[in-house]
């Protein structure tokens, strides 16, 4: 049995210690809102975070996540309130979602880094992602959207 | 009990928003599951309560709730967020009060093919139908009620109304008497006039939205069943290939496999929607299965596709193009024209294979019992799953129901339910619920390519430049051929994307279709032949321009010829497939092909838009019956390769329901479109696919991205056309028309970056 910290909560599991988390958090614990994509961090559906981290969960094994805070999309807001979520809403970034819960773990990561990101910042963030229905545009309109409802602009 | 109060949050939550929320919560946890079978989009039905129903697509309950069936997938173009809310505006429903049900496979719905770029066109007046015709009939009911003519009433905001006595009645105090009125025929209730459709038209909000960021939203693979378990294939790498033997100890050895299952590989002549076969390593996790399937040892017979080579390929598609083929379109006197030309200018294109690669591999959940079968999929088209399950399990259709989960992108791999039948064929032989999943070496490697193409073109020109003669070959294995083997010849429909609806002025015009045998499982991409077609034919005119040293603009809108409607006569064909629409209804309308044109030089700037270091590259097309230009600006980056600056994309889709869904797809087709100029490339050898994932099969990302995309959508009365695929084709031609602007460097075959640009 090992331990996992996951949106707030503690977890016993008993798994495959070589199991990604991806597939500990699909299979395992009923968190599918984490998306398999690739398998091999190229497109970062499976992105969670880690303390705070961004991370493709794809491809670390569970056993190495340790004593570490693992947050998900489910464990990002219980409501859709965070600023991030707020702001992909405002600007209907969405086209058939698959890649915006990667997506948006990795805005809300950045904005917690960088309160105000360039376009630069930006796009140095969200290189790890893949959207096929080419949402690139309106995701990066949205980090600034999401930027300032954060700060309390809006 | 964590996951569960998150759950019931995010439940009320999404009920508080007045969203079809029922179903969108279920599944989460296990325990969900044991209570009701899972529902990803919410209810699969109208309601069996007593209320108003006029037919299989809208039911109006006692509480005045109306339901509305979304029979077609929504799968990023919002189509649940669209259709619904027409039929609301034509009923004056408050859409708050709208329920969307998402329709199962059944052929009551007509149609289901989400596909074409259809949905709208398709649905457009029908489902305006269905909202005028229970409308009708509450009105007649208010009207009666208060003994004015049903003229005077008018529904709107869920209610009718009487301006004249100030009197309201909610569409709730109406539907038990409404109820017992005859249904009228559809076809003949009135349609309110455009002008009072409250929405449409309009920026509409995306229904599905709150769901998606809150990753609630269920698609295919995040179906859970109770004692459901996972299965991953190993098929076989060439199609048309056979399992011989295969050593199964070591992954049966892996903790968590449950079994090995051989999958028979298609049966009879052709491939169709078949199951390529192989055997599933069927687990309890998807971990323990993938694991399972690397340890597999199994040998093949590849079998009649085993050369299939992408170089020897080419040489033979380039031969086929280079001689004579079946003349598809003929006016006037090609050769004779060619003869007299003052100069003659040929070119050869080439455009290889594509893959999907949907961010969501494809992925089903099937069970299997004595009553049937129920799969839960992300399929464009579940009425062919329905079918393909049946036929696979040999069971009658009545027996099986295909749900409809949301669609992680289909671009046209989901409209085949192989995988679905792949699903289906476990369930029964494990006896539990299982869920086939694809990894995306499966996607990138198995799956229903984009034809590979060669064209041959070439133009006489008189004295004055003008294009006096026009010759078009076309050849690549088509699409039909996964339907019949022996099929090598490009179907009219193929040719009917780009080639026998090429609106041109020249007189003298000849377009052949040359044989090319298909070797792996050819299906429709994003656009289908018009890629091609419009990379070619944009990419030549361009040549032509150049060659004459005209402006490309100038020479485009010389070559289309002035604006009028491109009959068949005058196109030198018997027919226009023309999208299997009414060729009266949907002209091939050259005026609006020049307008778009028109449009997008002048919002991009055309002539000022070139600067130091920056070229801009310019092409048009006419497909699903939407017309569509593009501009785009290329310049070189720090390390000396093409960037795309900016792009400009104006779209005339004749009535638009939705008009930032329209304009999201345009900006969609833009990035879609430069992934398939700058990198699509899918390579054959020893016939079988080169490439394995992303790192060999890229497609854009943000960095690659413009700063800016610009979208005008035409205002229009036309009839619907397409939007989800029209703003894919001229975008490859108008990159690679910029390159050559900026570069002097022709690219006469994608993707651009395999040629070092």
């Amino acid at each position: 049995m090992m331990k996992i910290h996951i949106n707030g909560s503690v977890r016993e599991i008993d798994v495959s210690p070589d199991m990604p988390l991806l597939w500990v958090l699909r299979d395992v614990l009923g968190l599918p809102g984490t998306k398999f994509g690739c398998g091999m961090a190229q497109c970062g559906a499976c992105t969670v975070h880690l303390d705070g981290k961004p991370t493709r969960s794809c491809v670390l094994p569970v056993s190495s996540v340790g004593a570490r805070e693992v947050t998900t999309i489910e464990g990002l807001s219980s409501d859709a309130s965070h600023p991030v979520q707020r702001a992909w809403a405002e600007a209907d970034v969405v086209q058939c979602g698959y890649c915006q819960s990667g997506q948006i773990m990795t805005a809300a990561a950045l904005l917690e880094k960088k309160p105000d990101p360039s376009d630069a910042d930006i796009d140095a963030a969200m290189s790890p992602h893949l959207c096929r229905c080419g949402t690139y545009v309106r995701i990066r309109g949205a980090v600034h959207l999401a930027s300032r409802l954060k700060r309390g602009e809006r | 009990m964590e996951q569960q109060r998150v759950v019931l949050l995010r439940r009320s939550f999404l009920a508080g928003l007045g969203l079809a929320a029922g179903g969108l919560a279920l599944g989460l946890a296990a325990g969900d599951a044991e209570a009701a079978p899972p529902a990803p989009l919410g209810p699969t039905a109208l309601p069996s309560q007593p209320g108003l129903r006029t037919g299989v697509f809208l039911h109006i309950a006692t509480d005045g709730t109306v339901s509305v069936v979304c029979h077609r997938s929504e799968m990023g173009q919002g189509i649940r967020s669209s259709l619904p809310v027409l039929v609301a505006d034509e009923l004056g429903a408050d859409m708050a009060r709208v329920k969307i049900v998402q329709g199962d496979g059944d052929k009551a719905y007509g149609d289901q093919n989400t596909d074409g770029s259809r949905s709208v066109r398709d649905g457009y007046e029908p489902m305006r139908r269905v909202g005028a015709t229970a409308r009708a009939m509450l009105v007649a009911v208010a009207a009666k009620k208060w003994r004015v003519p049903a003229a005077e009433c008018v529904a709107e905001q869920h209610a009718v109304h009487h301006a004249k006595s100030k009197r309201s009645l909610d569409f709730r105090e109406l539907v038990a008497d409404a109820a017992k009125l005859p249904v009228p025929d559809a076809k003949t209730v009135a349609l309110r006039p455009v002008s009072e459709l409250k929405r449409v038209g309009g920026l509409l909000p995306l229904l599905d939205g709150p769901a998606i960021v809150t990753g609630a939203a269920q698609f295919g693979a995040d179906v859970r069943l109770p004692g459901m378990l996972t299965a991953v294939i190993a098929r076989p790498p060439v199609v048309g290939g056979k399992v011989v033997r295969y050593d199964g100890a070591r992954a049966l050895a892996v903790a968590g496999v449950k079994k090995l299952v051989e999958l028979p590989g298609p049966q009879g002549g052709a491939v169709g929607f078949q199951p390529l076969g192989g055997v599933a390593v069927v687990a309890d996790t998807t971990w323990a299965a993938m694991r399972g399937r690397a340890a597999l040892q199994i040998e093949w017979d590849h079998g009649a596709n085993a050369a299939y080579d992408s170089a020897t390929y080419r040489e033979a598609l380039s031969g086929a193009a280079r001689a004579p083929g079946k003349v598809v379109r003929k006016v006037g006197d090609v050769d004779g024209a060619l003869a007299k030309a003052a100069r003659t200018l040929e070119a050869e294109y080439y455009v290889p294979h594509l893959a999907h690669a949907a961010m969501e591999p494809p992925s089903a959940v099937a069970r299997v019992d004595a009553n049937g079968c129920e799969v839960w999929a992300p399929t464009q088209n579940p009425q062919a799953a329905r079918t393909e399950v049946a036929r696979a399990l040999g069971v009658d259709e009545a027996k099986v129901t295909v749900h409809v989960t949301f669609l992680g992108g289909g671009f046209g791999r989901k409209s085949k339910p192989d995988y679905v039948a792949e699903a289906a064929l476990l369930a029964r032989a494990m006896g539990t619920p299982v869920r086939v999943q694809w990894t995306r070496e499966d996607d990138v490697q198995s799956g229903y390519f984009h034809s590979v193409s060669a064209q041959y073109l070439k133009a006489g020109l008189d004295a004055d430049g003008k294009v006096s003669a026009w010759l078009h070959r076309t050849a690549f294995p088509p699409i039909p051929s996964t339907f019949d083997g022996r099929v090598k010849t490009p179907s009219d429909n193929e040719l009917g994307l780009g080639v026998l609806d090429l609106a041109l002025a020249a007189p003298n015009v000849r377009a052949e279709a040359c044989d090319a045998p298909a070797h792996i499982r050819i299906g429709w991409l994003r656009s289908v032949c018009n890629i091609f077609h419009a990379f070619a034919v944009q990419s030549f005119i361009d040549e032509i321009a150049h060659a004459r040293q005209a402006d490309p603009r100038e020479v485009l809108l010389e070559v289309l010829g002035p604006a009028r409607h491109a009959t068949p006569a005058e196109l030198g064909v018997q027919k226009v497939p023309n999208y299997g629409a009414p060729i009266e209804q949907h002209p091939v309308d050259v005026g609006r092909l020049r307008h778009v044109i028109e449009r997008v030089t002048e919002i991009s700037g055309w002539s000022a838009a070139r600067k130091a270091g920056r070229a801009v590259g310019l092409a048009a097309h006419r497909s699903f019956l939407t017309y569509v230009a593009v501009v785009a600006a290329v310049s070189k980056d720090a390390l000396g390769k093409v960037q795309v600056d900016e792009v400009w994309l104006v779209a005339d889709a004749g009535t638009v329901i939705n008009l930032d869904r329209a304009r999201s797809q345009m900006e969609g087709a833009v990035v879609f479109g430069m992934s398939i100029a700058l990198h699509g490339a899918i390579t054959m050898k020893g016939g079988a696919v080169e490439q394995t994932n992303f790192r060999d099969y890229p497609v854009v990302r943000t960095t690659e991205v413009p700063q800016r995309i610009h979208v005008e959508i035409v205002k229009s009365d036309a009839p619907p056309g397409g939007v989800g695929e029209p703003g894919v084709p001229p975008v490859a031609p108008a990159i690679a028309n910029a390159v050559f602007a900026l570069t002097k460097t022709r690219a006469r075959e994608l993707p651009l970056r395999r040629l070092g640009l």
